[in-house]
């Protein structure tokens, strides 16, 4: 019982990491917390099911979506942030920005798509295998391996391409950055519409798996993300990951212990709790003035 | 233009107390000059969200910590007066102090852990506490009825007089308790209180190089800003006689905002007319409906990317009046 409740976890944990991560990448170009992104996330699973809709083939309508939502991602940043940057408006103003986008794109979904739940296609069908006496579904398989997949490119993207050095350049000094001829513009479009399409793809893997999509689905999952990349440290890569996991098994478990009308208060006692002890997170640096 | 504005608020100034009594006397007169209840119904509305413009205003305009979780001390005032006055039959007046009591130690144990934490971290943490209140009232049942919430709240009474909507008697207390949470604001904006958290919002680490206990003022803030909140919201679940978890959505805490960032931060006059504008645009938009949510996300963006300071938050061009030693 245990056990199966922690492969539940895990397998929810990755999906968060995805998100998580989104939230990291933002925060460690532009120190700020982008409060849309759970909106945004939403947005991705409605795409998608739109894009179903067209019948042209789930894989195609699942890419398209989330280069979409990945589009999406730049048009917040060129439309609303990108001029308090020029600016130079103080953090709270770009923080309510952030609540406004995310107001208008949940709602926007409403009014689009009906507030009511929606059924999501089933993408690889929900065989049961048996790993040791745990129930694991196919779903939860795809979506542990997916995750990893992507966590692995990333990392790679990031660690060994002309790209991915820009990237760090810029989370370093952005002015510096630019004196060095590097197109800042365009690096963090690209990190905007990396954290899009990551919150796509999970919201098709954690919707493939509960099979339920609804405009404020965003809401809930956007907390906890944000919760798990605080957890492992926010702009920090690795600790987005740890904290998704470890967001992910807490809750899993807290449901079976204290029933599952708490499971999401568990992230937000988490997330008092580690700002109140550690607000650096597992492996954040220290010094980026961040609280 | 600029010049135009200075003069009407020295011309607005120079006449302050006729235009008050002015505007106090055509309040006073409303329910005696025939508008429909229904009319009558919004105007309460918008008295309450000034309220709860005023109380976040303490807060957010003052001292820059931007709550989003107002709902929750809402809801604390409105269920601590909603079950005082179901299951004990308590007088209005004292189940309003002791909401207000209620939200008011909320305020100091959601404000104590947030010392440490500025900007998005205490927001989402004053989110999360919104939430978590929400939650609570979901969830204890034996207390809150659960989901399905809380019937038939008593009106208010006073010397055996029951006030209502048709007698105007919940409108006159609307104007009684705006017009003393205005005052308090207004006595606390220009105390040295008021001076300190505004200092604090436009630089914490200097305003603490001039002496000012930071904490203790944040604290102070937190707490103000709670009563002022849980006060409405013992006023709404006795004008309403209806109230479940859903009347305390994250909504809510943003149309809030909404009013606060609209009017200009840190002013009591925006607060009005944020309300003004955000409670009266959807009943005169009624095709608009389902806009009002989308309006009001437009109208955070466009206030922080085109006027920051709102739409009455200019500098005032009014030199201020240093208090005497004594009473500073």
């Amino acid at each position: 019982m245990l056990f199966q409740q922690a492969l539940n976890g895990l397998a929810l944990g990755m999906a968060y990491s995805l998100i998580a991560l989104g939230y990291s990448l933002v925060f460690g170009i532009l120190r700020l917390v982008n409060f849309s992104h759970g909106a945004v996330y939403a947005f991705g699973a409605h795409i998608v099911i739109f894009l179903v809709g067209f019948n042209f083939g789930l894989a195609p309508a699942i890419l398209f979506g989330v280069v979409l939502t990945g589009l999406l991602g730049i048009l917040i940043d060129k439309l609303a942030l990108s001029p308090l940057r020029k600016k130079r408006s103080p953090a709270i103003s770009s923080l309510i920005t952030t609540i406004g986008i995310s107001y208008i794109i949940q709602n926007l979904l409403m009014m689009g798509f009906g507030s009511e739940k929606k059924p999501f296609p089933e993408l690889f069908g929900n065989k049961l295998l048996s790993v040791a006496g745990a129930q694991v579904g196919t779903m939860q398989l795809v979506m542990l391996a997916v995750s990893i997949l992507l966590l692995l490119s990333l990392t790679i993207l990031v660690r060994f391409t002309k790209l991915g050095l820009a990237m760090r350049a810029v989370e370093q000094s952005e002015a510096v950055s630019g004196l060095m001829g590097i197109n800042t513009n365009f690096i963090i479009g690209v990190t905007f519409f990396l954290s899009g399409a990551f919150a796509a793809i999970a919201s098709v893997l954690i919707s493939g798996c509960y099979q339920i999509v609804y405009p404020t689905m965003g809401f809930m999952v956007g907390l906890k993300a944000f919760t798990a990349a605080v957890l492992g440290g926010i702009g920090s890569f690795h600790g987005a990951i740890a904290g998704g996991l470890a967001i992910g098994i807490t809750e899993a478990l807290a449901a079976t212990w204290f029933g599952s009308a708490y499971r999401d208060s568990v992230a937000f006692i988490i997330l008092i709790l580690v700002l109140l002890v550690r607000p650096a997170g597992l492996f954040g640096k220290k010094g980026i003035e961040k609280v | 233009m600029e010049r135009n504005k200075i003069d009407v608020e020295a011309f607005v100034y120079s006449k302050r107390h006729i235009l008050t009594t002015g505007a106090v006397l055509l309040l006073l007169a409303v329910p005696y000059s025939g508008f429909s209840q229904y009319i009558i119904r919004i105007m309460i509305m918008v008295g309450l969200y000034i309220i709860l413009a005023l109380g976040l205003n303490v807060l957010t305009g003052y001292t820059g910590l931007v709550s989003l979780g107002h709902a929750g001390f809402f809801a604390i005032g409105a269920y601590t007066a909603a079950i005082l006055m179901l299951k004990l039959n308590m007088n209005f007046l004292l189940a309003a102090v002791i909401s207000m009591t209620a939200a008011g130690i909320a305020g100091l144990l959601i404000g104590l852990p947030t010392l440490r934490l500025t900007g998005t971290y205490l927001s989402i943490v004053t989110l999360g506490f919104g939430e978590i209140v929400r939650m609570a009232a979901m969830n204890f049942e034996s207390v809150t009825n659960g989901t399905l919430g809380l019937r038939n709240i008593p009106r208010p009474v006073f010397f055996g007089y029951q006030l209502t909507l048709a007698n105007g008697g919940l409108y006159y207390l609307m104007l009684a308790l705006l017009a003393a949470v205005t005052l308090a604001c207004l006595a606390i904006k220009n105390s040295k209180l008021g001076r300190a958290l505004r200092a604090i919002k436009t630089n914490e680490l200097a305003a603490s190089m001039m002496g000012i206990y930071t904490p203790g003022c944040k604290l102070a803030a937190f707490v103000i800003s709670a009563v002022i909140t849980g006060l409405a919201g013992a006023y709404y679940s006795s004008l309403v006689s209806y109230i479940d978890p859903n009347s305390f959505t994250f909504d809510i805490s943003i149309l809030i905002l909404s009013i606060v960032i609209l009017g200009g931060m840190g002013t009591v006059r925006g607060m009005y007319l944020g309300a003004l504008i955000l409670i009266v645009f959807p009943e005169i938009a009624r095709p608009l409906m389902e806009w009002r949510f989308v309006v009001y996300g437009v109208v955070l963006i466009v206030m922080m990317r085109f006027k920051p300071q709102g739409v009455l938050g200019w500098r005032s061009s009014i030199p201020y009046r240093i208090p005497d030693e004594k009473n500073a």
